[in-house]
């Protein structure tokens, strides 16, 4: 299970890596949007994997937490976005 | 021990899923297309990672956790996705120079979002 959790975090990392690209060079703000919601999302399942690994239930607050918070965010930024323009 | 093997392969697949959406991120032409990426391990990833985590976790504690994650989840993933690309589309000149094909313009030049207008009768 350790070899599965290790090449799980590794796949998870380079996806957020990607995200980190767009979020830093992504032209308009609604694309950094998507990227910072994808980057929530990829925490989420972080958090899972590690679940997974460990098979107890630690961070699992976290998973909720997280997911509520970074919806909150979303629509925020996208309302802004709506009054502002991108 | 079948369990544990279903739980890492499901675990896999969804990691695997988040990789896609990051090279999507990086390599698709417009927002809307990095959107249509980056919802594909909202979902579905989270649910495969969240499967994997209900066979490996056995407390119902958690086991109500997990799905509450799913649950929230399902419902905010699309209204979040929803909400950013109406809103990107009204900011305008975010659609990548090769689209072939804008039928919300031309539905929203017929007469706005109620379609086009009906001949008023006298």
């Amino acid at each position: 299970m350790t070899v599965v959790a290790v090449v799980a975090y590794v796949l998870l990392s380079i996806g957020a890596l990607c995200t980190l690209v767009r979020l830093v060079i992504g032209p308009s703000l609604a694309d950094r949007v998507v990227a910072t919601d994808l980057l929530l999302v990829l925490v989420i399942c972080a958090v899972g994997v590690n679940a997974v690994h460990v098979g107890r239930s630690d961070y699992l607050d976290v998973m909720v937490v997280v997911g509520v918070v970074g919806f909150l965010g979303t629509v925020t930024v996208a309302r802004f976005i709506e009054k502002r323009g991108a | 021990m079948v369990l544990d093997v279903v739980a890492g392969a499901l675990t896999l697949v969804g990691a695997a899923l988040a990789l896609v959406a990051g090279v999507g991120m990086v390599r698709f032409p417009d927002v809307f297309a990095r959107m249509h990426a980056a919802t594909k391990p909202a979902t579905l990833g989270l649910l495969l990672i969240v499967i994997g985590a209900l066979l490996r976790v056995d407390d119902p504690g958690s086991t109500v956790q997990l799905l509450l994650v799913m649950f929230v989840q399902f419902l905010t993933a699309p209204v979040g996705a929803h909400m950013v690309g109406r809103a990107a589309y009204r900011a305008g000149g975010l659609l990548a120079p090769d689209t072939v094909l804008d039928e919300l313009a031309t539905a929203l030049a017929d007469g706005g979002p109620q379609g086009p207008v009906p001949p008023q009768a006298t």
